[in-house]
C-alpha cells in the first residue's frame, strides 16, 4: 500500500530519519558486527596481541560440556514455561470468555502481572519459597520435603519456572481472550443446535480457530524465556546451584563478566543472534500466512 | 453463553477465582511482609494478616535505606527508574513518529533500505550483543549517565511499524487539502497528523513506559554508582548480603514500590494498554 499524495522534499526525509537511524547503527548494527568479528579472534591473556582464528572459538564452545548444559537448561526451561503458561492462560481465557457477571473485573485482575518486572517476579517467588523463612518453603519442610533451591538444582529450576510462568500468564491470557472473542458466536451456536456439547464444540471449532493465536504465542513465549527471564535468574539463583539454571543468555553474561574470553563470549552471542533470527523468521512467515488465511 | 447451565457458570467462577488468587498471592505475601518487623519474618512466623509497621518500613526504605546492604534511600532509584522510563517512552515515540512520517509521506532514494534497517533491529535484542554495546557506551563516556541508560534502548522498530501502519490509514484527502491550503510538511505533521495519532501515541506510551521501567540487564551493566541505579536493580542488591541478614521487610517494601507505578499504569489505562499490546504485535 502506498500513498498517492506525498510531499516532495530533498533533504527533509533524511533529517527525519536521522535520529532513529543513528541510534540503530551506533547501538545495534555496529555492536552486532563487532560481535561477529570478535567471534573469529583470540586475544592473549594480557590483551596485547589478537589473532584471527576462523572458527576456533566456536569449536572450543562446542567442546565445552557447560555449553551443552546451558543449551539443555534453556530447552527444558522454554518447554516448561511455554507449555505451562499457555495451557493455564487458555483455561482462564476460555472461562473468562463466557458471559459471566464480573468478566471485566476478572480480566483486570488477571492481566496486571504483565507490568511486573521479571526480576521482581523472581524475588516475590523466592520470598515465598525461601527454605528457612519463606511461608511455603517452611511448610514444605514441615511436610517432610527437603526443599532448598539454594542447594538443590531441581528445586532451583522449579522456582524460576514458577516465577516465569506466573509473569507470562497475563500476556498469553490477553491474546487468547482476544482470539476467543473474534470467533463468530454463530459458529458455536450452529454447532450447539446440531447437538455438540461444550467439550466437543471446544475441540472441533474453538481450538482449531484459535491455533494461529496459539502458534504466535508459542514463538513469543520462546523469545520471552530466552531473553526476558534473565532478570529472574540473575535475581534468584545467579545461574546456580552448580550451573543448573544457567541459560544461554545468562552464560554470555557471566562468562563475559568473569572476564577474559571475549572471543568465546562473542561466539555465544552470534549463536544467540542466529536463534533469534530463526524464531523471528518463523513468526513472520506465520503472520503472512494468517493474513491470507 | 449458548446454553444456560447454572452449575457450569459456578464452575467457571470457581476456576477464575482460583486463578486470580494464585496470581495475587505472591504480591499479597510481599505486602504483608512489608508491614511486619524483621523478627517475625526471620522466625518464619509471617501470617496472612498485615501488621502495623507499614509506614515505618516504607519511610525507612524511601528515606534511609537498609542498614546492612546498600544503605541507600530508595527514593533515588525510584526517581531514576521514573526518569529512565519517561525518557525511553517519550524518546521512542518521538523518533519513531518522525521516521514513520518520513517513510510514509515522502518518496526518496533508499526509502525501503531505511525501513528495513529499522525493521531488522527486532532481531537484535540487547541480550545478544551485551558486551560490544557496553564497550561502545563506555567509549562514548556514557556509563553512569541517563544518556547511557536510555539512548541505546530508544530505537524502536515496533513503534515505527505501528505509526507507519496508522499513517497508512489516514485518508489521502487530508494531505491534499492541506497542500491546497499551502501547508508544508511540518504544518501537516503538527496540525493534522499528530492530533489524529493521539490514541496510538498514548497506547504506545503505556507499553514503552512499562518496558523502560522494567529494564534489568542494561542498567545492571551501565550503572555502577549507587545514585544511578534503578529500583529493580536496587531490590536485587538488597538480597546479595548473606541470606540470613537480608532485611526482608525492607526488601519487600521496595518490591511493592518497584511494581506499583507500572501496575497502576496498566490498571488505570487498561483499554490503551490492551490496544497497545495487541497492535504492536501485528
Amino acid at each position: 500500500m502506498e500513498k498517492r499524495a506525498v510531499f516532495s522534499h530533498k533533504l527533509l526525509p533524511y533529517a527525519l530519519l536521522a535520529p532513529q537511524l543513528l541510534v540503530t547503527i551506533v547501538f545495534f548494527y555496529w555492536p552486532a558486527a563487532q560481535a561477529v568479528y570478535q567471534s573469529f579472534l583470540i586475544q592473549d591473556a594480557f590483551g596485547i596481541s589478537t589473532e584471527f582464528v576462523w572458527f576456533e572459538n566456536y569449536q572450543m564452545l562446542f567442546s565445552e560440556p557447560a555449553y551443552y548444559g546451558a543449551l539443555l537448561t534453556t530447552a527444558l526451561f522454554s518447554t516448561a514455561v511455554t507449555v505451562l503458561s499457555l495451557s493455564l492462560a487458555l483455561i482462564l481465557a476460555v472461562e473468562a470468555d463466557k458471559n459471566l457477571t464480573g468478566a471485566g473485573l476478572y480480566k483486570t485482575l488477571l492481566i496486571w502481572p504483565y507490568a511486573v518486572a521479571p526480576a521482581v517476579a523472581g524475588v516475590l517467588w523466592l520470598f515465598m519459597f525461601q527454605p528457612s523463612l519463606g511461608m511455603i518453603g517452611r511448610s514444605l519442610h514441615a511436610f517432610g520435603f527437603n526443599w532448598n533451591p539454594y542447594l538443590n538444582s531441581g528445586d532451583a529450576f522449579t522456582l524460576i519456572t514458577a516465577a516465569a510462568v506466573w509473569k507470562q500468564i497475563s500476556y498469553n491470557f490477553l491474546f487468547f481472550l482476544a482470539g476467543l472473542q473474534s470467533i463468530p458466536k454463530s459458529l458455536i451456536e450452529a454447532a450447539a443446535i446440531d447437538g455438540a456439547g461444550s467439550t466437543r464444540r471446544f475441540w472441533t471449532i474453538v481450538f482449531p480457530l484459535l491455533s494461529p493465536t496459539a502458534f504466535y504465542l508459542l514463538t513469543v513465549n520462546i523469545v520471552y524465556v530466552f531473553f526476558d527471564t534473565f532478570g529472574i535468574i540473575h535475581a534468584v539463583t545467579r545461574g546456580g546451584p552448580a550451573g543448573a539454571t544457567t541459560t544461554l543468555v545468562y552464560k554470555v553474561f557471566s562468562d563475559g563478566q568473569a572476564g577474559g574470553d571475549l572471543g568465546g563470549s562473542a561466539a555465544q552471542s552470534v549463536i544467540l543472534m542466529l536463534i533469534v533470527i530463526a524464531l523471528t523468521a518463523v513468526q513472520f512467515r506465520f503472520i503472512e500466512r494468517k493474513v491470507t488465511y | 453463553m449458548v446454553e444456560n447451565r447454572p452449575f457450569a457458570a459456578i464452575l467457571s467462577h470457581v476456576i477464575l477465582i482460583i486463578g486470580v488468587v494464585i496470581i495475587a498471592f505472591p504480591v499479597y505475601v510481599a505486602f504483608v511482609a512489608s508491614t511486619t518487623d524483621p523478627t517475625t519474618i526471620s522466625n518464619g512466623q509471617l501470617s496472612l494478616i498485615p501488621d502495623h509497621h507499614l509506614i515505618e518500613n516504607y519511610a525507612k526504605v524511601l528515606f534511609e535505606g537498609t542498614e546492612r546492604s546498600t544503605k541507600q534511600p530508595m527514593i533515588v532509584p525510584l526517581m531514576n527508574s521514573f526518569i529512565m522510563a519517561m525518557i525511553i517512552a517519550c524518546g521512542k515515540i518521538f523518533i519513531s513518529l518522525l521516521s514513520a512520517f518520513a517513510i510514509v509521506y515522502f518518496r526518496f532514494p533508499f526509502r525501503n533500505t531505511a525501513f528495513w534497517v529499522i525493521f531488522l533491529t527486532l532481531m537484535l535484542p540487547v541480550e545478544v550483543r551485551i558486551y560490544p554495546t557496553y564497550k561502545i557506551v563506555a567509549d562514548l563516556h556514557m556509563l553512569d549517565t541517563y544518556a547511557g541508560l536510555t539512548i541505546p534502548l530508544i530505537a524502536s522498530a515496533t513503534a515505527t511499524l505501528l505509526f507507519r501502519q496508522f499513517f497508512m490509514t489516514v485518508p489521502d484527502e487530508l494531505i491534499e487539502a492541506s497542500k491546497i491550503d499551502g501547508a508544508g510538511p511540518w504544518k501537516f505533521f503538527i496540525d493534522t497528523l499528530l492530533p489524529l495519532s493521539m490514541t496510538s501515541i498514548a497506547a504506545m506510551f503505556v507499553i514503552q513506559f512499562i518496558y523502560g521501567w522494567n529494564q534489568y540487564l542494561w542498567p545492571l551493566l551501565i550503572t555502577t554508582r549507587d545514585d544511578m541505579q534503578t529500583i529493580v536493580i536496587g531490590i536485587q542488591k538488597m538480597l546479595t548480603v548473606t541470606d540470613a541478614l537480608t532485611e526482608w521487610q525492607l526488601a519487600m517494601a521496595t518490591t511493592i514500590l518497584a511494581m506499583l507505578p507500572p501496575v497502576i499504569v496498566v490498571v488505570a489505562m487498561q483499554r490503551l494498554f490492551v490496544r497497545g499490546l495487541t497492535e504492536t504485535e501485528k
